[in-house]
């Protein structure tokens, strides 16, 4: 066996698209089996499975699903309730719920059921990132067999109505932020909103919503199949159950695949991603949850593991569970440099630190990629990071903090190396050569 | 992001022809009543697929379809980076992602051939075939370097690999997406190592179930 | 009331106020850029951050937070202190440092808080942000280099003007600040978002490089191009008055002003009659005070009282309408009017010509009626105002009269008089409303009023707001009318009135009061003309007696709402042109009918004796005196005309002679026709 889940315990079952995504592929699956008795339940009792369960929000914060379900009104008014699935996946090294939208869209079909009846809910909009084009298809051909079978929709035969309807998004990071990706859904540009009010008092159309990740509700169904303690039975009590790990950058095999949580970083790597490029030794860093969370040396992901608070521990995340893996012939500065202009191009512009300090902070950055900078800038930078960091309206602020702060954690030394270095080959630091010119 | 900015020449007027017409309607129903300012990326996305870009009549015609006032829905054009606010190429709207993981294996080496090829980024090419820009993630990782091209994603690309879609597309062919190294979608290089146990696919797990932990029926 | 802390001091709030306002209770100030108490919360400038226990370790945008029982703020602890200063910083970085060119300058946010909060150096190493200009229209200059992207100009043009035609475009640190395709803005309050406006952004066009705000002598007075009296601050540097804002009045303006109200002053320095003139042989010519007054004096012993008609402008401060009903009464004169445009109102129960509901109370009304009157522009903070209504829901407004774009959403009844007469009758959803109604009301215009059938008009709007329990409101739209009205300035027994007044053979001596509406071409009349400005009446006029301008004077205004206002003088009237009752009481002596004041104060004193309502100052009655007021005796019997009802405002920018001769007044409306044209087209 490779890696330490078996394909017994695997959710998604077509995560390589090898089987039939279709209705009939998913039932033979497993799919769609034994949703009416789930339906014919309480929404307390789906909560308190979930919660049970141990499910954290897959998009990267984390926050327990049977929790944030609970936030939910008790009661229905004249103002519907409103379950939206975020499929905005727009973060560097994140491209899992991709594999479950053209693979698997039946498990989040029967999952938007499923968690509208915990919420109350009728309608479920699941916002597609624009550029999911040929996911966004395949997710509304599912949707259009699921109904034509009359599994949702009015009057299906599960007894609670629902329908489930695709959003088509704009491309834009931000909208991945729950708020912003409210917004953009009723119309306008992805801004966060300021919270209060929080979605469950006031979401879309001002009307009780929850946000959750694709992978998040797509798991719902066979969790409650499954019972609770079968998924808490993975991983450790902060950090339960399956999810979809990712890798890229240099490894002999990227890929996506279903895990346990609580596995170690080296065997994620050495089992399912054929190894680090030149081997285990060539490792330098690790970025384990999407470009957002600091990196990890080397020597830590000798003992790290993909739990939330393993990887919060050593000052990173577990975020999406998505990996970029750097060798030791990686540029670092670079990486992290692409990343600075990935927050600048993907800011919003609405609140100041973010608007001006991302921008700050790629240029700065820039400048460190060829050495041109002062050794003083190093501090600075770090600066400005935490001016951004934890005063925005949204987490995008922190986000593109992290990765620089990581960098810096870890790598100063290289950076410093590289500012002597370019001060060496000019003869001296460039507002000398300049005047002397 | 440069600053984004409607073309400097725009088409007289924009109409949605008979076959978006219809999309559109599908669009607006898939909100409340009173709602259809949700409609408004889809339906500024149909025009792009129409013209293959969003021309400034055609903001004002989608404004006015949802109610919208025109700054709104200039706001949101200008926004969205998936919106072309000029003319795209004729044979492909190439995007390589550029995003540090696309970067850590390779794009460096798509974005030369764009140069060389096609020319600056943002513009069109000289026979106005094709028009290229570096895009920011988009969320094929596991696949990296990858470019969207005309909306389908090419994966596990090189330099060579890319070069050959590129004279593809030039010839007005529509080459089949996906793996450029024969990779199953985001399985690993060679074949899945999970997911290879057959009882998983004969029908098993189809079988009638209990849920477990249910509740105990009250007595009647 | 629930209890909270700021650094210590513990102060009682009101449930749902922020803990920004709660830390300005406790005298606290919080430095905020985007934050406005009149507009959405947006919580992007990161300026009012504070630190607030219980809740995260990090600092919380104090606008944007609920205060809560027991809840402890810290406006002044170093994480406090460190996260402005990153604000500040982050704000100041692609600002550019063109203080002294920028006409903000002095009271400029950005510049105040950046003494509070700025280094001392810069840290920012990269170039600044460039970006490229907009055009916002005649009236907003813009320099958007200098935007630090707050967005309260999008939010007031959207919210409070309810014309969405300025937005932020593209995105980050593109993020641009334009109206659609540089289009100018197509608000009568636009200029609004200068004074909301943080930083040197958004400038006035029109002053431009013309003052340094410190210069500037400060006077609080009233406006007089609507009926409103909104409050307003007029800035003048030696004789010229250089600029007017608004000062907040919660009642009537909130802190808004029309873009007339606003711009038109340079009207204040343009043909102005700053020196006597007669006309002799068909031509005007310079003469002196004691030439003129004696010619006129003259005209007026030679014909007798029933020949002789006095109309009062629109503009008209009451002192001066006093003087002159004495003074014309004591010569027997009857032919006294002040309404131009031959409204069907005066001489009954001083509630039948007021605005009852007041223009605050607007706010409580749950279904308004709108006959002959085109809001937007005939009052454009009422309409304002009757918007902010709307946009808490639960308000149905109706209008009888022209179709426009009021800003809101409306029942549009239909055209003219037989609609209202019939509107009890309709089955329609507003009529359900109307009756169904707790408060409703009804505003009259002087488009209904004003016409050959404006007392059965008069007559059936009574009838239609008796049978539906309606508030009755009348919107004037002249400065000087209800002041006139209150003062009796309407024809006395056997007098004619203004429009009898200017036919052939109306009178024999016309002395126009800064009468300026009327068409006087069929007059035959000696026409003596007191005014200010080179303008119909001074165009037809035989003598001219240049008086003062709004600014140039101490006078009294009363408000549609019948609220009696204080305008103050903030320079000397124009050459030789003098105060107006001082010019009247000039002429009694010549006349040999002296009028016995030698002063201001002496006629204040005796207006106020005679006329008690004008000594309340500040006083509105409101809708409960207006109770009693008996709606079946309003109006007469009479045809009801076809005729659609028109508003008497035409074109916005040029309703008054200070209007007509302002060059930025006529640029916008030489613009809002043009556009008018173009979506004819």
């Amino acid at each position: 066996m490779v890696g330490i889940l078996q394909d017994k315990d695997r959710i998604f079952t077509n995560l390589y698209g090898l089987h039939d995504w279709g209705l009939d592929g998913a039932k033979k699956r497993g799919a769609w089996n034994g949703t009416a008795d789930i339906l014919a339940q309480t929404p307390e009792w789906i909560c308190d499975q979930i919660k049970a369960s141990g499910l954290r929000g897959r998009g990267g914060a984390g926050f327990p699903t049977g929790l944030k379900w609970t936030f939910m009104p008790k009661q229905e008014s004249e103002r519907p309730h409103y379950l939206v699935v975020n499929a905005d996946e727009s973060e560097p090294g994140a491209c899992k719920d991709r594999e479950i939208l053209r693979n698997d869209p039946h498990l989040l079909i029967e999952g938007c059921l499923i968690a509208c009846r915990a919420i109350r809910a009728h309608t479920a909009y699941i916002y597609v990132r624009g550029e999911y084009v040929f996911e966004r298809e395949r997710l509304q051909a599912a949707i259009k067999q699921a109904y034509d079978a009359k599994l949702i929709g009015p009057g299906n035969i599960h007894g609670w109505d629902c329908d489930i309807r695709v959003h088509h998004g704009g491309g834009a990071y931000i909208c991945g932020d729950e708020t912003a990706l409210m917004e953009s859904l009723e119309g306008k540009k992805g801004q966060p909103r300021l919270k209060p009010p929080f979605p469950a008092g006031a979401g879309i159309y001002g009307c009780p919503t929850t946000i959750n990740n694709v992978e998040s509700i797509s798991v719902v169904g066979t969790i409650l199949r499954r019972g609770a303690a079968w998924f808490a039975g993975f991983g450790t009590e902060k950090s339960t159950g399956t999810k979809l790990f990712a890798a890229s950058g240099h490894i002999n095999k990227p890929a996506v695949v279903e895990e346990a949580v609580g596995i170690s970083v080296k065997q994620l790597i050495e089992d399912h991603f054929g190894g680090v490029r030149g081997g285990w030794g060539n490792l330098k860093a690790v970025i384990p949850g999407g470009i957002s969370v600091r990196m990890i040396p080397a020597d830590q992901c000798e003992e790290a593991v993909m739990t939330y608070e393993d990887l919060q521990a050593r000052g990173s995340g577990l975020g999406t569970g998505t990996m970029i893996v750097m060798d030791k012939d990686a540029d670092l500065v670079k990486a992290i440099a692409r990343a600075a202009y990935f927050y600048k191009h993907e800011s919003c512009g609405q609140c100041t630190p973010c608007r001006e300090g991302t921008g700050w902070m790629w240029r700065v950055m820039e400048r460190m990629v060829t050495g041109e900078a002062e050794m003083s800038e190093i501090d600075l930078l770090l600066d400005v990071a935490s001016q951004v960091e934890g005063h925005t309206i949204c987490g995008l602020g922190d986000a593109a903090a992290w990765p620089i702060q990581g960098l810096f954690r870890h790598f100063r030394h290289e950076v410093e190396e590289r500012i002597n270095n370019y001060r060496a080959r000019k003869g001296s630091y460039a507002g000398a050569s300049i005047a002397a010119e | 992001m440069s600053i984004r900015r409607l073309a400097a020449n725009q088409p007289e007027s924009f109409a949605f022809r008979p076959e978006f017409e219809a999309q559109v309607k599908t669009w607006i129903a898939n909100y409340p009543p009173g709602k259809q300012q949700s409609a408004v990326i889809p339906l500024l996305w149909l025009v792009q697929k129409q013209e293959g870009w969003v021309s400034e009549p055609a903001i004002r015609v989608v404004a006015e379809r949802l109610g919208m006032a025109q700054i709104r829905v200039l706001e949101v054009a200008t926004f969205y980076t998936m919106f072309m606010l000029e003319p795209v190429g004729t044979h492909a709207l190439v995007q390589v992602c550029g995003t540090t993981p696309c970067q850590l294996r390779g794009s460096e080496k798509l974005i030369e051939v764009c140069k060389r090829r096609i020319g600056p980024h943002d513009h069109r090419s000289a026979d106005g075939k094709f028009y290229w820009q570096e895009v920011e993630c988009m969320g094929a990782c596991a696949n990296a370097p990858m470019a969207a091209i005309n909306d389908y994603y090419y994966e596990d690309l090189t330099a060579e690999s890319f070069e050959k879609l590129l004279d593809q597309f030039e010839a007005g062919e529509k080459p089949a997406p996906g793996s450029a190294i024969g990779r199953q979608g985001a399985a690993p290089e060679g074949g899945p190592i999970a997911l290879t146990d057959p009882s998983l696919y004969d029908g098993s797990a189809a079988k009638p179930i209990t849920i477990p932990n249910l509740p105990a029926k009250e007595p009647a | 009331m629930p209890k909270a802390k700021v650094d210590g001091i513990e102060v009682e709030f009101e449930p749902g106020m922020s803990v920004l306002q709660v830390a300005e209770l406790a005298g606290k100030e919080i430095p905020r850029f985007c934050y406005h108490e009149r507009l959405s919360i947006a919580g992007n400038c990161r300026m009012c951050l504070v630190e607030v226990k219980p809740g995260p370790p990090k600092p919380q945008a104090s606008c944007a937070l609920p205060a809560a029982e027991g809840q402890e703020i810290f406006t002044d602890t170093p994480m406090v202190k460190k996260a402005r200063h990153g604000v500040m910083e982050f704000l100041l970085i692609n600002h550019p440092l063109d203080c002294p060119i920028c006409d903000q300058g002095g009271e400029c946010d950005l510049q105040d808080q950046a003494m509070a909060y700025g280094r001392d150096d810069s840290r920012y190493a990269e170039n600044k942000r460039a970006v490229e200009e907009k055009y916002m229209g005649p009236l907003i200059k813009t320099v958007m280099t200098r935007c630090i992207q707050c967005t309260r100009c999008v939010r007031f043009i959207t919210e409070v003007a309810g014309v969405p035609e300025i937005g932020m475009i593209s995105r980050g640190e593109d993020a641009e600040i334009t109206t659609y395709l540089d289009k100018a803005v197509g608000s009568e309050l636009s200029a609004n978002v200068i004074d909301l406006c943080p930083v040197g952004a958004l400038t006035h066009k029109p002053w431009a490089f013309n003052y340094r705000p410190w210069e500037l002598k400060k006077t609080e007075s009233i406006d007089v191009h609507d009926a409103l009296g909104a409050a307003i601050r007029v800035d003048s540097r030696g004789p010229a008055v250089l600029r007017v804002l608004p000062r907040v009045n919660e009642d009537i303006n909130e802190e808004w002003i029309s873009d007339k109200t606003r711009y038109a002053v340079d009207g204040l320095s343009r043909q102005r009659l700053d020196r006597p003139y007669i006309r002799e042989g068909g031509k005007l010519r310079v003469a002196t005070w004691p030439e003129v007054l004696d010619v006129v004096a003259g005209k007026l012993r030679a014909v007798s009282a029933d020949r002789v008609g006095v109309i009062a402008g629109d503009l008209q401060d009451a002192e001066s309408m006093k003087a002159g009903l004495d003074l014309f009464r004591s010569l027997g004169v009857q032919s006294t009017d002040c309404r131009q445009d031959g409204m069907s109102l005066g001489g009954g129960p001083r509630e039948s010509w007021l605005f009852n509901s007041t223009i605050a109370g607007l706010e409580d009304a749950d279904v308004v009626l709108v006959v002959g009157a085109n809001l937007r522009l005939e009052a454009p903070l009422l309409n304002a105002r009757l918007r902010k209504r709307w946009l808490q829901g639960a308000l149905r407004v109706g209008v009888i009269g022209e179709q426009n774009d009021l800003t809101y959403a409306y029942d549009y009844l239909g055209a003219g008089p037989q609609t209202l007469s019939g509107l009890s009758r309709q089955r329609n959803d507003f009529v359900k409303a109307l009756k169904e109604a707790k408060a409703p009301a009804i505003i009259v215009g002087a488009g209904a009023l004003s016409r050959t059938d404006g007392s059965a008009v008069l007559k059936a709007a009574a009838g239609v707001a008796k049978s539906f329990g309606m508030t009755w409101n009348v919107l004037h739209t002249a400065a000087s009318r209800v002041g006139g009205l209150d003062l009796g300035f309407v024809p006395g027994a056997g007098g004619k009135t203004a429009g009898e007044l200017v036919q052939k053979g109306g009178a024999d001596v016309l002395f126009l009061m800064g009468a300026d509406e009327m068409d006087l071409s069929a007059t035959d009349a000696f026409v003596v003309y007191m005014g200010t400005h080179g303008d119909a009446g001074a165009h037809r006029a035989d003598v001219i007696l240049p008086s003062a301008a709004y600014t140039e004077k101490n006078g009294i205004y009363v408000n549609t709402e019948g609220r009696v206002q204080l305008g103050a003088r903030a320079v000397f009237p124009k050459g030789e042109a003098k105060e107006d009752w001082a010019i009247l009481r000039a002429l009694s002596e010549r006349v040999g009918k002296k009028l016995p004041y030698d002063s201001l104060d002496q006629l204040r004193a005796k207006l106020f004796a005679e006329h008690p309502t004008f000594g309340r100052i500040d006083y509105v009655a409101g809708p409960e005196a207006a109770a009693g007021l008996s709606l079946a005796s309003l109006g007469g019997e009479g045809e009801l005309s076809d005729a659609p009802f028109a508003s008497p405002v035409k074109s916005f920018y040029l309703t008054n002679p200070i209007a007509r001769a302002s060059v930025t007044m006529a640029e916008c409306a030489a613009l809002a026709s043009g556009a008018t044209k173009m979506a004819a087209e």
